[in-house]
């Protein structure tokens, strides 16, 4: 147990603090920002130089310097959307050549937005059950169906997207990645507004959409595979306990600034105690990921430790929100413009959004029977034989 | 930046587990629990072998100088194998009462003894972490101790007891000493002796030489990350019980442990009890590394880890089904063990309401 970062790192994290005492008034530039903090390897970290990255050996303790520093000066870091997090890390390990030197930089830079094409009304948890059709026809693929969940279609210039090529294999093996505009003809984006009120989300719909055969990733029916090697880059991403480390920091403060009946909310030995409850989870969730970021720079495996972090760190965000709408009480219901509302609603609609990250990005019950065959060893559900896959009701 | 267990860590850790996998067998714990025994001799034997109660007594001292991140290994360790034998007390809080407020003659005295495993120290500061109840309370006057101290830690069999007064001095008394009346206190657990003294001019000798104060808060931090370890090892015990049952027990023509209802019960366990484990450590690490988080972080792992045993060790039990409930499997000992430990040294709702007083959210 050693939990200085060392001399090395010491200077590296003092490095990263003049660099944004030096830049901070830039940040609001996004797309300069971008390249400012690409060129000084805050971004891009460990792309390859030739796809326009900076090049730097991967090194998780950098890393985290890196989100750590900008973090507690609250400038943004680099552009994070699915392009960069899922995208190019799939073309790096299964593109083309071609693919590389034609998408990454300029997703990298900002100036190619993409949206990610998997989920289908029909096809969420089991998304291996996917049906928009891709139909071979001459030099093209041509595209029917529908896809939902897609969030930023409407802002995004090309989507990576899985469709069904091969329809007579089975599930797994019948899937393409085809990467394509969003300005081809025969796409059409439908906002899908949320419980919170916002269109988080949209339905995409296919009609006709002639896509080349070579922006294919990675080869016909290798869809599913592709997919695999991204969602792991996706999950990560989901929990961080950093996050819930600023938000009990926020409840903290709120709670010592807002009184009922002239008394501060954190007099209240109810919702005090409630506090501390969480501030224990907080604490052990960070810990925890201080062990899996150890486990990483060392190349260890850290097992089951490494799977429950979505489960646990998403319900951990709700948690901390529910908390902040109770001590809040009748206050805590304001929404909107509404005279009196805190924190421009900001609880209401982190309550309601965490539902979503709850459920979206694997299930918390997909997140279970992956802990528990994965990370216990437990045996699948039995499949349900072909007969019975569509239970019918008998008559009375 | 390292946060993980180190190579001889990880050694040390594995070598009292495969001891105790041997020598604390679910049939010895049943032995030692009908007999009502005040430790199992030949467990704390083979531990004493190991240089396990001189973990943190100093290498001088006949110790092996370790630190409370390796002492909270080891009651992880006794709290999987639910093993019937003194340690939280004589091996963790007596020396650190020693070290903290005794005198030189007096460390002299009595830290080789406990570390060599020849003399037992028991622990009487119950009121001090949770309340006083029934009018409990020692008093101090003279060189004599009046009054009553209940749930004593490591009481059968103690040698010595180390006793903490109203105004937060500390004693050393001799389990023989004149005027001291012991009484077992029976508990749910049997895997631990816990007991009660009542003093009547009872002669004892002060321990003057540091801040007696300090050094109670010091025990009781590391009683704490003590009882939360043994939780972390008695849970995870409990869930590969559930795990393994679950695997093989059929119903409906299906292994149990295939139905999603039973292994999301598991996977919530583990995923409740796993990041328990990161913030043991840190509040064990924290004791000796970083004094200003030290208590904050005792009482944190004290009461998380209190409240995810208390669940895994009825949902562990609940996989088990019917058999969960019966004596036959021995299950039941470690979910006492885990409700021992969640009592002791402050329930959670009071350790909590220490968390708050140590951050200034609450008046003491």
């Amino acid at each position: 147990m050693d939990l200085a970062y060392g001399p090395e790192y010491e200077a590296f994290r003092q490095e990263v603090r003049d660099f944004i005492a030096k830049h901070r008034d830039k940040a609001s530039r996004r797309n300069e920002w971008q390249r400012l903090l690409m060129a000084h390897g805050y971004a891009a970290r460990t792309i390859p130089k030739e796809y326009g990255g900076y090049g730097a050996e991967p090194d998780i303790l950098k890393s985290r310097i890196i989100a750590e520093e900008f973090a507690s000066a609250r400038v943004p870091m680099g552009i994070a959307n699915q392009g960069i997090s899922m995208l190019v890390p799939t073309l790096l390990e299964l593109g083309t050549e071609e693919q590389k030197r034609k998408w990454i930089e300029p997703t990298l830079k900002g100036e190619i937005v993409w949206c990610q094409g998997y989920s289908e009304p029909g096809s969420g948890s089991d998304l291996a059950s996917l049906q928009t059709k891709a139909v071979e026809d001459g030099d093209d693929f041509v595209i029917n169906g529908q896809k939902i969940w897609t969030s930023t279609a409407q802002a995004a210039d090309m989507i990576f997207c899985l469709v069904r090529t091969e329809p007579d294999k089975p599930k797994h093996e019948g899937i393409s990645y085809l990467i394509f505009s969003m300005k081809t003809p025969g796409i059409e984006v439908r906002p899908l507004v949320t419980m919170t009120g916002l269109a988080e989300f949209n339905e995409v719909f296919f009609t006709d959409v002639r896509v080349p055969k070579k922006d294919i990733v990675a080869g016909r029916g290798q869809g599913w595979y592709v997919a695999n090697a991204t969602l792991k880059h996706e999950r990560g991403m989901l929990g961080d306990p950093n996050q819930a480390g600023s938000r009990l920091k926020e409840i903290v403060a709120l709670m010592q600034e807002e009184t009922v009946d002239g008394e501060r909310l954190i007099d209240n030995p109810l919702y005090r105690d409630r506090l501390l409850q969480l501030q224990a989870r907080v604490h052990a969730m960070q810990f925890h990921g201080l062990r899996l970021l150890t486990a990483s720079a060392k190349k260890e495996d850290p097992g089951i430790a490494r799977l429950i972090v979505k489960l646990q760190g998403c319900e951990l965000n709700h948690q901390l929100a529910a908390l902040a709408i109770d001590a809040l009480g009748e206050i805590g219901v304001l929404y909107g413009q509404s005279p009196h509302l805190r924190a421009w609603g900001t609880w209401q609609h982190r309550y309601m959004f965490d539902l979503g990250l709850i459920i979206g990005g694997g299930t918390a019950q997909i997140q279970k029977n992956i802990i528990s065959e994965r990370g216990l060893g437990m045996p699948r559900e039995p499949k349900l034989a072909k007969d019975n896959a569509e239970p019918k009701l008998e008559k009375a | 930046m390292e946060f993980g267990l180190s190579e001889d860590q990880r050694l040390m850790q594995d070598s009292v587990d495969r001891t105790l996998e041997k020598v604390s067998s679910l049939e010895r714990v049943r032995k030692s629990a009908a007999a009502h025994e005040a430790y199992a001799a030949d467990i704390r034997a083979a531990l004493v072998d190991l240089g396990v109660p001189g973990i943190v007594v100093p290498e001088d001292e006949g110790g092996m100088g370790l630190k409370l991140l390796d002492a909270a290994l080891i009651a992880e360790a006794l709290g999987r194998h639910v093993a019937p034998v003194p340690f939280i007390g004589t091996a963790v809080m007596a020396p650190l009462a020693l070290m903290g407020a005794g005198s030189p003659a007096q460390q002299r005295a009595f830290l080789p003894k406990l570390a060599g495993g020849e003399a037992v120290a028991g622990i009487a500061i119950s009121e001090r972490g949770a309340g006083a109840r029934e009018g409990a309370g020692v008093t101090a006057s003279n060189g004599k101790l009046n009054g009553k101290a209940l749930f004593v830690l490591d009481f059968g069999g103690a040698d010595v007891f180390v006793v903490g007064d109203r105004t937060g001095g500390l004693h050393l008394v001799w389990g023989d000493a004149a005027g001291l009346k012991k009484t077992q206190l029976t508990t749910i657990d049997l895997t631990r002796s816990i007991g009660e003294l009542d003093f009547h001019n009872v002669e004892a000798e002060p321990l003057v030489s540091g801040d007696a104060q300090a050094t109670t808060r010091r025990m009781l931090d590391a009683g704490r990350v003590m009882l939360a370890a043994d939780t972390l090892g008695a849970g995870w015990r409990m869930i590969e019980k559930a795990v393994d049952y679950a695997k093989e027990r059929k119903q409906f023509g299906r292994v149990i442990g295939s139905f999603q209802a039973v292994k999301h019960m598991c996977a919530e366990m583990a995923a409740e009890l796993e990041p328990g484990r990161s913030l043991v450590w840190y509040a064990a690490h924290a004791f000796d590394e970083i004094p200003a988080e030290s208590s904050l972080m005792a009482a944190h792992a004290k009461a998380h880890l209190s409240e995810v045993g208390r669940f895994v060790a009825r949902t562990a039990t609940e996989v088990h089904g019917g058999m969960g409930f019966t004596d036959l499997l021995g299950l039941h000992y470690w979910f006492k063990r885990i409700g021992l430990n969640r009592q002791l040294l402050g329930s959670p709702e009071r350790v909590r309401h220490d968390a708050a007083v140590l951050q200034g959210w609450a008046a003491d």
